[in-house]
């Protein structure tokens, strides 16, 4: 009992921070800066709602905090997706594949930076409008976002 | 009054918290495949109890022996393993080796289901002449020195000489390469082995060639660990411009991936090749086209260079296009080889049938004889010893699932899992190492980390992990 107790806390909630043989790489400072981010403090509270399409087609909707990663939404809600985040939003596992609506992903504030692009080239089912889950933050005006999670096995490689 | 009591206590027993009543499952092989399936099962299937035993005293396969100490990121993936393995239903029983400890046919009669995933862990060779001259190294076992495989601690590589040459071209190469290449100070801040870390301080490599047999368009390494490799501090990386005759013109038509990684090797072609003097400076030369012919070696069978057959490609689709020999030959002066084109799997028990170095299945699915528990096989074992963890984790996924449905089709469990077990280990091995020993050693080796400002330095013998184990 106690075990299961302890565990729920550590939970971790990291946000992205790519270190690089112990240094920080500079591309995160080349990214366009958000537009709200002047804003940030005050948005903290702010809540959307956002909706996991499975690929089975089971949706999970939840309340997410504006500011958050979407990884941090799947982990602080514990949503049941299984495997997701492996590297904690450190940009080396791609298993935070997404795929988002053409309008979503052409509507958000951060395009993806090379080593996004890196890493989401070794997942499966890549389509054009693929992100990496971790590296979304979420804004007030993505309420009602819907993003798609591809299934992870591809029978080819496998 | 009493056999009443006893015969309720009996009945209880067998009927509830006994662990005849639950579905048993053995996991061979602590590795990613091992924890992704038992993550899989233990979400679908709450009354499961998995065992998973494995060789070492210790946990996570590759994620701790084989990625790059400089690639801390990507063990972080050992956090939901932990997870999986701290569930009540899921018990982690090292230093136990399938074959030698215990045989498949005694867990196929102790389990209603054996999953097989020891991984890989042998290295292809060449087959070409003077392969076993000193100065000839298998990449795995330089990996597993510089990480700490307790079976490759005394391993011995002599860093004395100017030139080194890695045969095969994919990250495992990169790995290596970077390595060799890398300020010594980036690295000492890592959980790099400090037997290694002192090896590589005294290091004089000045140039290191990554020699592949087929062309740029068919690199096995991924992109990602290029951009670091050309990033390199103090590294420059040096391209023969023959090589990349007629690719710009393909790359608008490739996947991609491929277009992607293509595109950074062109655009690191027409930046600064220049050889400097100054002494600082290290070399990365990939070459292309060339495949191992011999190895050259002096009268103490010492090796002294590798001749190459020139190649040309054929085929109609590029990432499968072979390389066939050309008449041309080359020689790459050298005084140190690592020959990185590959791993392995073995044949742990006698049951067990290997074809090209995997073991043969159906979805997983390896054989299915009445009266005895399933059996399994997921990750490299059974896919070949390809792709990263993500691909892994998809594979293991999905042999989960299959076992699963087989699983909840049995009527009744009745099987006596690791009690059984347990008996016929006892005879020749005391030494089990359960989850709490493995945190114990890894209580110990993030203290010893920290006295040398390291994420942790680990123990390489198996003999002191058991002794911290059982202290
Ligand atoms: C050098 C190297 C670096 C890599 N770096 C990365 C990386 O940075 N990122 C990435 O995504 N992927 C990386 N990979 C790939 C990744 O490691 C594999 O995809 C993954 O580890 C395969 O998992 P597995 O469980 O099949 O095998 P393994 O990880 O090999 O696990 C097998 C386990 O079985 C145990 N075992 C072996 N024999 C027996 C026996 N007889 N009885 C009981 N147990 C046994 C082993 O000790 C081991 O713990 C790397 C691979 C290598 C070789
Ligand atoms: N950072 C990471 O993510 C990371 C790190 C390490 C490993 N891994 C993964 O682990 C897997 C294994 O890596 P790996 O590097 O061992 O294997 P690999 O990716 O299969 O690369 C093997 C290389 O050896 C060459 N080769 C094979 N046989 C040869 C021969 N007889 N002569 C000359 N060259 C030969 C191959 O060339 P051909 O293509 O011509 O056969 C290829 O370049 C890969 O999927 C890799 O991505 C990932
Ligand atoms: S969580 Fe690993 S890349 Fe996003």
């Amino acid at each position: 009992m106690l075990r299961n107790l302890l565990k729920s806390v550590t939970t971790r909630n990291l946000r992205c921070s790519i270190k690089n043989n112990g240094v920080t790489t500079n591309f995160v400072n080349q990214r366009s800066i958000a537009p709200l981010s002047t804003t940030e403090l005050a948005l903290k509270e702010e809540k959307v709602k956002v909706t996991f399409v499975l690929y089975d087609g089971k949706k999970l909707e939840t309340e997410a905090k504006v500011g958050d990663t979407l990884l941090d939404v799947v982990v602080n809600n514990d949503l049941n997706i299984e495997g997701y985040g492996a590297c904690e939003g450190t940009l080396t596992c791609s298993t935070c594949h997404v795929v988002l609506k053409k309008q979503d992903y052409d509507r958000l504030p951060e395009e993806a930076c090379d080593e996004e692009r890196d890493m989401l080239d070794l997942a499966y089912g890549l389509t054009d409008t693929s992100r990496l889950g971790c590296q979304i933050t979420l804004t007030k005006d993505m309420d009602g976002l819907e993003v798609k999670v591809p299934e992870t096995i591809n029978d080819a490689r496998s | 009054m009493r056999p009443k009591m006893t015969y309720k206590l009996l009945k209880r027993a067998l009927s509830t918290s006994s662990y005849r009543s639950r579905p048993q499952v053995c996991i061979v092989g602590a590795g990613p495949a091992g924890f992704y399936a038992a993550m899989h099962l233990t979400k679908k299937l709450e009354s499961v109890n998995i065992d998973i035993l494995e060789k070492l005293p210790v946990p996570f396969g590759l994620i701790r022996y084989g990625v790059a100490p400089d690639h801390p990121e990507v063990k972080n993936v050992i956090n939901q393993f932990t997870k999986v393995a701290q569930q009540p239903n899921v018990n982690f029983y090292g230093n136990i080796t399938l074959g030698k400890d215990v045989h498949l046919h005694q867990l196929r009669q102790h389990y209603d289901a054996v999953l097989l995933s020891y991984g890989a862990e042998e290295d292809k060779t060449l087959g070409i002449e003077n392969e076993d001259a000193t100065n000839v190294v298998a990449a795995r076992r330089f990996v597993g020195w510089y990480n700490g495989l307790p079976c490759d601690k005394d391993f011995k590589v002599d860093l004395s000489g100017r030139t080194a040459v890695i045969l095969g071209q994919g990250n495992v190469a990169l790995d290596v390469a970077r390595i060799l290449l890398m300020p010594i100070d980036e690295l000492k801040k890592t959980d790099i082995t400090e037997h290694a870390l002192s090896a590589l301080s005294e290091s004089k490599l000045k140039e290191v060639y990554l020699v592949g047999r087929r062309g740029p368009l068919q690199v096995a390494f991924t992109i990602k660990e290029l951009r670091e490799q050309l990033k390199l501090k103090n590294c420059r990386t040096i391209w023969n411009e023959k090589d990349f005759i007629g690719v710009e013109k393909i790359v608008p038509d490739l996947p991609r991936p491929r277009k992607r990684l293509t595109e950074l090797m062109l655009k690191s072609l027409n930046e600064n090749q220049t050889v400097t003097d100054d002494d600082q400076i290290k070399y990365f030369k990939p070459v292309f086209f060339r495949s191992p012919n011999k190895f050259l070696v002096d009268k103490n069978n010492q090796l002294t260079g590798i001749e190459l057959t020139c190649t040309k490609l054929v085929g109609d689709k590029l990432e499968e296009q072979r390389c066939v020999p050309t008449e041309e030959k080359d020689v790459i002066n050298c005084d140190l080889a690592f020959r990185s084109i590959g791993y392995k799997s073995v044949q742990a028990d006698k049951d067990l049938i290997l074809k090209h170095g995997v073991v043969e299945n159906n979805k997983g699915i390896v054989e299915d004889s009445a009266g005895l528990g399933k059996l399994y096989v997921a990750g490299w074992l059974g896919t070949g010893p390809v792709g990263v963890i993500l691909h892994t984790m998809g594979n293991a996924f999905q042999v989960a699932k299959v076992m699963l449905e087989n699983l909840n089709s049995i009527d009744s469990y009745n099987k006596g899992g690791f009690t059984e077990i347990k008996k016929i280990i006892s005879e020749n091995n005391s030494n089990v190492i359960d989850w709490g020993g493995w945190e114990k050693i890894d209580k110990y080796e993030k203290e010893q980390g920290k006295l040398k400002g390291k994420p942790r330095e680990k123990v390489c013998s198996v003999e002191k992990m058991i002794e911290i184990a059982q202290k």
